[in-house]
């Protein structure tokens, strides 16, 4: 498969958007210098990371130095999350979390200590007022809440949970940064920027002006004290030039997008035994998820493979731990037989009605 | 109630076996799938959900496999 046109797997990785590419090399040979050093070379670096920095802050509409770029969106999750959680004052270990969140924010919820899950209704989504309540009851020092889910796409109600002040909100942004704005009331937030069409290796770390906020790891000597280690400046720059046109270009995109979800998503209903996963309107504009009764998922991914068109799934069989997607499990839909696809800028309308015409004869060649 | 053995088999096999024998049930019994897959934990009941049959629930073969019931409803 060597048509990029036929990459239908965005959600995983957006192919690098010329403006960061552009920007990338240019700042490969500028930008190598340490930015915390006082001669001429070091202070051309640092200015590239706070304009970076300025950049993606003008573009989330948040304060500059509310931003830290870090190595990718997990540790960005990871600072943001379990950062909330050792600046809280009760000495409980207690993060409350939707049961459909990032494998990322999973993890860091389990390694703190305890997860209580807050369960989602059949779209994938929280009861914003019944998810509170539960965190409250729990006497959780943390809620996390994603804008979107990266596997069904569908949109959460961020902006409805009315919090107590004493209970921080994390928000793992990852799947909707630089597509959709960002909710208005949090504490800590995550992105990562190759979802975005920036390169892979930067994250973004937004931490509210004023919320409680500790490094829940060693700390560093760095430009920024929410990071550790060398700042990949050339990189965050190359982010920061991505995120901007991506904004600046999303009103189109996205109606372009959510249109040719539409019709994938008309296509999958009509395959026998088959149904559509997520929200078919308060989602993201990229994304459309289905499951097909009696088909393994690794061999209608390698179906549509052979057909040109690269897809991903959350079946168990194609997964490293051999579990089900959490996701599709949490929603009581089907989870062999999974596929997700994820539209690109540069995919056309034509690209879309050859991979709806693909997916029947994929289908059907699975089952026989 | 007929019970199905879907030990060691991955999915969607257990999906598969249970759509060629509801029919062996009247309408009204219980088909029984043991299975070990992970998957078929959720898949069963959104087989159930997709094909109108009654989830009954969750319990252990003797030898402690889970085990599924379904009952035939049409």
């Amino acid at each position: 498969m060597t048509a990029r046109a036929h990459y239908l797997d965005v959600a995983s990785s957006e192919p690098l958007h010329p403006a960061a590419r552009e920007m990338f090399l240019a700042a490969l040979d500028r930008g190598f210098a340490d930015p915390r050093r006082l001669h001429d070379v070091a202070r051309d670096a640092r200015l590239m990371l706070d304009n970076a920095r300025a950049v993606v802050a003008e573009c989330l509409d948040v304060r500059a130095d509310e931003i830290s770029f870090v190595a990718s969106g997990t540790e960005a999750v990871h600072r943001g999350l379990l950062g909330l959680a050792s600046a809280a004052s009760s000495p409980r270990r207690r993060i409350a979390l939707t049961s459909v969140e990032h494998a990322a924010v999973r993890h860091a919820a389990d390694w703190w200590g305890e997860s209580v899950l807050l369960g989602v209704d059949a779209q994938g989504r929280i009861d914003a007022e019944d998810a509170l309540a539960r965190a409250v009851e729990e006497e959780c020092t943390v809620v996390a809440v994603q804008t979107a889910n990266h596997e069904v796409a569908t949109l959460q109600p961020v902006d409805e949970l009315d919090l107590p002040d004493d209970l921080p909100l994390f928000v793992d942004a990852c799947a909707s940064m630089g597509r959709l704005p960002l909710p208005r009331r949090w504490s800590a937030l995550a992105g990562s920027a190759h979802k975005w069409g920036g390169p892979a290796g930067v994250g973004v770390l937004v931490v509210r002006h004023g919320a409680a906020w500790q490094s829940p790891f060693p700390t560093d000597d760095r430009v920024d004290h929410r990071t550790t280690g060398f700042e990949n400046v050339p990189a965050a720059l190359a982010a920061a030039a991505a995120l901007q046109a991506v904004c600046a270009e999303r009103e189109e995109t996205n109606r372009r997008q959510h249109a040719q979800i539409e019709r994938i998503r008309s296509a999958a209903a009509a395959l026998p035994d088959s149904e559509v996963v997520g929200d078919p309107e308060l989602r993201l504009p990229h994304l459309a998820t289905f499951s097909c009764l009696y088909v393994n998922g690794e061999a209608i991914v390698s179906a549509l493979n052979r057909r040109g068109f690269g897809v991903a799934s959350g079946s168990a069989c194609t997964t490293s731990t051999l579990e089900p997607s959490h996701v599709l499990a949490a929603m009581g839909a089907l989870t062999h037989g999974n596929v997700r696809v994820s539209v690109g800028r540069s995919t056309t309308d034509a690209d879309v009605d050859r991979f709806c015409a693909a997916l029947p004869e994929a289908l059907a060649e699975v089952r026989s | 109630m007929i019970e199905l053995d879907c030990r060691s088999m991955v999915c969607p096999a257990p999906i598969i076996a249970l759509a060629r024998h509801i029919g062996d049930v009247p309408v009204g019994d219980v088909v029984a799938v043991v299975a070990d897959d992970a998957a078929a934990r959720y898949d069963v009941p959104a087989w159930c959900r997709m094909k109108q049959h009654e989830y009954v629930g969750e319990d252990a073969a003797d030898d402690g496999v889970p085990r599924y019931l379904v009952r035939r409803l049409a």
